[in-house]
């Protein structure tokens, strides 16, 4: 007898569950076969639940817009200068930082896969990953930025990084007007995860979301 | 290969729908998606570039309707049938029916810390001098392997500028079908958006791409 309701019935759901199933069996095969040791996934979710989030790569937009000397550091060797805050690791061997000007705003996107700074930004979100947002970063910059809430004067360039190879990409959004007095701590907090990736802009973003640092 | 993975400039896929309050989970089997990717990786059997080539090998139409940790449980069943850790016959039915290939490495929770701070860098001992300079015009080749490559279909066969050099690295294209790292120059490639989309192009628009020296020639 149908009486379920399928009105908020997604076949989304029905995949989920069926993963749930899928991973489940994995899991337990594998242990079972003493690949591997579920107490170290619990290892790797925990470090990405709490440990690697976008509050690392807040303190180091907030170090660059206070210190020009590290800022420099970013500019020459942005791998060594964000390891000196102890931000190192996978998905962030090599870190290339791009700063936007008055003239020129910076997205990142990865077309071919999901390529994100991790040991920065933390796990990427969905919409990162999804077709929607890798198909059109590159050809309708201004339209997904629109959907983001973000629109950019005319005459400032856009220019989007793909993310094809191993290098990965932190953007250092310009630094909002009026924060002279502000420490770093501060500043940090102005800086959302979106603004990292060049679909907000410092201080101003609407989808902080688990990206602002206060939610890690 | 012209996989479903390689989506830039590709169109009909709607809106981007950012979420508000995004957890880093939705289901707690993601956590564990992640988790057993992870831990499989480390047992050495394959490189990251063959786990990339093993997720662009889904049909696309299970590709595309499938949420990037699906994509990933997909990716790595393939990889741990095809180098011996399990069978067929296990992965449906979930059971351990017989021994398989012995990993170099099993992942335990004590070494999860120190693997993950380390990372895998992909950057090589520079062997050779490289052919192209900051601030060269170049043309992206044309090409349309079977196999995996890292230069996406919107930049072949484009004009472009190098804008760095940014050092000697892994070759994806030969290292994910086990032929070797054979490390090669790597370059940023700026291209001006009108190159690349043609008529209609937003004139304020420039995109990078990072493309290892064999897929460049002069220009």
């Amino acid at each position: 007898m149908q009486d379920h309701d399928h009105h908020h019935g997604h076949d989304h759901d029905n995949h989920y569950s069926d993963m749930q199933a899928r991973v489940k069996a994995l899991e337990t095969l594998l242990t079972e076969k003493g690949l591997i040791d579920p107490a170290a996934i619990d290892a790797i979710v925990e470090t990405y639940e709490t440990k690697v989030g976008p509050r690392n790569g807040a303190r180091v937009v907030a170090k660059a817009w206070s210190d020009p000397d590290f800022a420099d550091w970013l500019k020459r060797d942005a791998t060594a200068a964000i390891a000196s805050l102890g931000f190192t690791g996978r998905q962030g061997e090599h870190m290339r930082a791009v700063f936007n000007t008055a003239e020129t705003h910076n997205l990142v996107v990865c077309t071919l896969c999901s390529c994100y700074p991790w040991s920065v930004l933390g796990l990427p979100p969905v919409w990162y990953k999804a077709p929607a947002y890798r198909s059109r970063a590159v050809i309708d910059p201004r339209g997904v930025l629109a959907e983001f809430g973000l629109v950019l004067p005319e005459e400032k360039k856009i220019r989007v990084w793909d993310s094809t190879a191993e290098l990965r990409y932190l953007v250092i959004p310009e630094r909002p007007e009026g924060t002279e007095g502000m420490d770093e701590t501060a500043l940090a907090g102005l800086v959302s995860r979106d603004a990292m990736i060049g679909t907000a802009i410092a201080g101003s973003s609407k989808i902080s979301a688990a990206g602002s640092p206060e939610a890690l | 290969m012209n996989g479903p993975h390689d989506l830039g400039g590709q169109m009909g896929f709607g809106p981007v729908a950012p979420e508000m309050n995004e957890p880093y989970f939705h289901a707690d089997w993601e956590k564990r998606a992640l988790g057993i990717t992870i831990s499989c990786g480390a047992f050495g059997a394959w490189t990251i570039d063959e786990s990339r080539h093993a997720r662009e090998n889904i049909p696309p139409a299970d590709y595309l309707s499938a949420s990037y940790y699906e994509i990933w449980i997909r990716g790595v069943e393939t990889l741990l049938e095809r180098h011996g850790f399990v069978t067929r016959q296990e992965l449906l039915s979930g059971r351990k029916l017989q021994e398989g290939a012995v990993p170099k490495r099993v992942l335990k929770a004590e070494m999860v810390p120190a693997a993950l701070a380390k990372g895998g860098p992909c950057d090589r001992p520079v062997e050779a001098a490289p052919l192209f300079a900051t601030g060269e015009r170049v043309k992206t080749k044309n090409f349309n392997p079977a196999t995996h490559t890292r230069l996406p279909r919107y930049a072949r066969a484009k004009l472009g500028v190098v804008e760095a050099v940014q050092g000697f690295f892994v070759f994806p294209d030969d290292n994910a079908h086990g032929k070797g790292e054979n490390p090669q120059w790597l370059y940023t490639i700026v291209f001006d958006g009108g190159e690349i989309w043609g008529e209609g192009a937003d004139p304020s628009l420039t995109v990078s791409i990072d493309a290892w020296e064999s897929y460049l020639e002069p220009v």
